[in-house]
């Protein structure tokens, strides 16, 4: 900081701008839209960004654009199992959600989700390659669950020590933590694997127990974390903490809260959530390891957590609706017969672009400033923008009575 | 052996140069842009566009014109690269969105769409010959023994790289633009203060950033495989040329010295060095990363932090 007042003061005066032109439009933040409202606009963009993907779909592909559509919802609930597969996803892709929103609400932004879970998926696989068939299921069990917690804990808290003690930048600490983690699993099948093919046979031992089918355990878990993440962020002492901290650490401070203690709880809290999806991807769903079974879940998850204003309940919808559109857009590739899933990737980004998008429009309105009346126009910029609203709320008012 | 390696090292190194230099540019003003490893697949898909129209247009048998096809595929691949870092812009400058979040969305729909628009509208098949026609190094190379393989034998894209790091050195130490894209990167509410307008640094900077890190994707197409495979290996360049950001600490001349150690350490586990297995190699770029970001911050020294108001977006009328 210190330096750049330093540099700045060097700065003499840029030139005056020689005529200073009023912009046609001009910014103002919003006061709170009314749920309805911003949630109309967030609709709107994702049907914009749906149809600009089905038309760009109809030009390149040279098909019925109406196709797009019917494929999408195929590609959802054509089958039963298809419907169950939607909702274990999105129980998974809620699942790390759920670990990101304690950390993003502190805003320590974790985007080691990919990492955390990998480790969590190889520190349960471990025990099954070791442990499975040679010691009881009920033992191997609790120490699969107990070990890919951990694992992914660990590897969250790395990253968090550093950011309380040293104030080191966490996005990137945790985003090189990813590929470490994945390179670490390369390594281990390196080792597991006597073949060199680099890919484990499912294990058969030591697997988690089904309930009802094979689906339904990973929706249950989900269930279970969404509301008790929603009440201990919502209810309890320590969720408030978090709140505290993200908005201000120095309040934080000056209300007497420890902001390292909060910051390693916190993340401790994130990486073992992390960890859990690991274990169910490995030890339920999967039965063995790759280096991407995390599926890029961690990054999918930022998407799912941010579009529901890190509030657990709304990221239900959230990350349904992604699930949604992945699925969907991955069946238009198969049905048209696009290589590589490639197209999916450009129809989920263009509809990305149109979400990211709307939140301007509920957080900010655009004023079209009145033509050439008021303000003073030799002031300098920043003092001309301030003014004018100063004065138009004053003309305004004035004008009202 | 070694003189091979070094050669090699370089030659892998300048793909993180280019977008660890893009990347710079980007974060000095403020802007961590992970969007990074799709505007690098969007660059590769842009050069090859040019270079097969050009080759296409070539008669058949006739040999391509070095400068001609150097400024098509940099012509190309600056421009595609620059439009998809103009979305970037656009949403983090103008909309004010999560930096992270849209960078995570660029990455998703560039690596997407140069796989499609490849597989769909670039005809592949002139690409092996242009690069080859790229690949060739100084003419009194070989002359010269190892001196002559390390440092002349490379192709002209690897050389461009290194001037584009020592101009934007030079730019952002030296000049008095420079100091203002800074003092963007910096203070925000500072720099608007004294007159410095802040969305045109930072749009320009974006712009200029994403096109040169879209060069890295057409160099590894044109310079080092000379064909096109998938997005997926360029993405992981793109992470690599992130790191190396942190690693040679926000600074471009720093980063051709690093560049070529990353690439050494990205190509070791092929030669075996160290009798080292490969696994544990692929992940030293990583480590050393992690390493050099945990000593930055213990030490604490001013000259050597990212950017005060990284990732932040900036609203003039929010004190």
């Amino acid at each position: 900081m210190n330096d750049v007042t330093k540099e700045t003061e060097e700065v003499k005066q840029p030139q005056p701008q020689k005529s200073v032109r009023e912009p046609l439009f001009h910014v103002v933040k919003r006061d709170a839209l009314p749920v309805w409202k911003a949630l109309l606009i967030r609709l709107g963009a994702i049907l914009i960004g749906t149809v600009a993907c089905s038309i760009l779909f109809a030009i390149t592909m040279k098909e019925n654009p109406f196709d797009f559509f019917v494929s999408i919802f195929e590609g959802c609930f054509k089958t039963e199992r298809r419907i169950w597969i939607l909702l274990r996803d999105t129980s998974l892709l809620l699942l790390v959600s759920m670990a990101l929103v304690p950390a993003f609400r502190m805003k320590f932004w974790n985007l080691g989700g990919n990492g955390q879970i990998l480790m969590g998926c190889l520190a349960t696989t471990a025990c099954m390659f070791y442990l499975g068939g040679k010691w009881p299921d009920g033992v191997v069990i609790p120490l699969m669950i107990v070990s890919g917690i951990l694992a992914g804990m660990v590897w969250a808290l790395i990253p968090a020590i550093f950011k309380a003690f040293f104030k080191t930048n966490e996005s990137l600490f945790t985003l090189m933590m990813n590929y470490l983690a994945s390179g670490i699993v390369v390594g281990v099948l390196k080792v597991w694997v006597k073949s060199g093919s680099g890919t484990l046979p499912p294990i058969g031992d030591a697997n988690l127990p089904e309930i009802g089918n094979q689906y339904l355990l990973t929706i249950l878990v989900a269930v279970l974390i969404t509301a008790l993440m929603y009440v201990y962020l919502r209810f309890s002492k320590q969720g408030y903490e978090i709140s505290v901290v993200g908005e201000s650490e120095n309040t934080a401070r000056y209300i007497g809260i420890n902001v390292r203690k909060v910051v390693i709880r916190t993340l401790a809290i994130s990486g073992a959530i992390c960890g859990l999806t690991g274990l169910l991807l490995s030890g339920a769903i999967n039965h063995n390891i790759t280096s991407t079974m995390d599926d890029n879940m961690g990054f999918t998850a930022i998407m799912a957590a941010w579009l529901g204003k890190f509030n657990p309940l709304v990221i239900v919808a959230t990350s349904f609706f992604i699930n949604f559109i992945d699925k969907g857009v991955g069946q238009v590739n198969t049905d048209f017969g696009l290589t590589n899933s490639a197209f999916s990737e450009v129809a989920i980004g263009i509809i990305y672009f149109f979400i990211i998008g709307c939140e301007f429009f509920i957080q900010y309105k655009i004023r079209r400033n009145a033509g050439k009346s008021g303000g003073d126009k030799s002031s300098g910029k920043v003092r001309f923008s301030l003014k004018k609203l100063f004065f138009r709320r004053r003309e305004e008012k004035g004008g009202e009575e | 052996m070694i003189v091979s390696f070094i050669t090699s090292a370089i030659c892998i190194g300048v793909i993180f140069l280019y977008g660890c230099v893009g990347e710079i540019i980007m974060e000095k003003s403020g802007h961590l842009n992970l969007g990074i490893p799709g505007i690098m697949c969007v660059g590769t898909a842009g050069g090859c566009f040019g270079v097969s129209l050009y080759m296409k247009g070539l008669d058949a048998g006739a040999s391509p014109n070095l400068i001609a096809l150097f400024f098509i595929a940099v012509f190309f691949a600056f421009v595609f690269a620059a439009a998809l870092g103009a979305v970037y812009g656009f949403l983090t400058v103008s909309f004010r969105a999560n930096q992270n979040i849209t960078g995570l969305a660029v990455t998703t729909f560039g690596s997407g769409f140069a796989q499609f628009f490849m597989d769909k509208f670039v005809d592949t098949s002139g690409l092996s010959k242009a690069a080859s026609c790229f690949k060739k190094g100084l003419p009194f190379a070989d002359s010269l023994g190892w001196f002559g393989e390390i440092f002349l034998s490379h192709g002209i894209l690897v050389y461009f790289a290194i001037a584009i790091a020592l101009a934007a050195a030079w730019f952002l130490r030296r000049t008095r633009k420079g100091l203002y894209l800074r003092a963007v990167g910096e203070n925000p509410a500072t720099a608007d203060a004294v007159g410095i307008n802040v969305n045109a640094y930072k749009y320009t900077a974006i712009l200029i950033g994403s096109g040169i890190a879209g060069l890295g994707g057409m160099f590894y197409v044109m310079n080092y495989t000379g064909s096109w495979q998938n997005a997926s290996t360029i993405q992981a360049y793109g992470w690599l040329s992130i790191a190396l950001v942190i690693f040679t600490l926000w600074r471009p001349d720093i980063s051709i010295l690093g560049a070529f150690v990353f690439g050494g350490l990205y190509i070791a586990s092929s030669y075996r060095l160290f009798g080292l297995s490969t696994s544990v190699l692929d992940v030293v770029p990583y480590v050393v990363t992690i390493i050099v970001l945990i000593i930055t911050s213990v030490l604490d020294s001013k000259e050597n932090q990212p950017p005060a108001a990284l990732g932040l977006s900036y609203f003039r009328e929010e004190r």
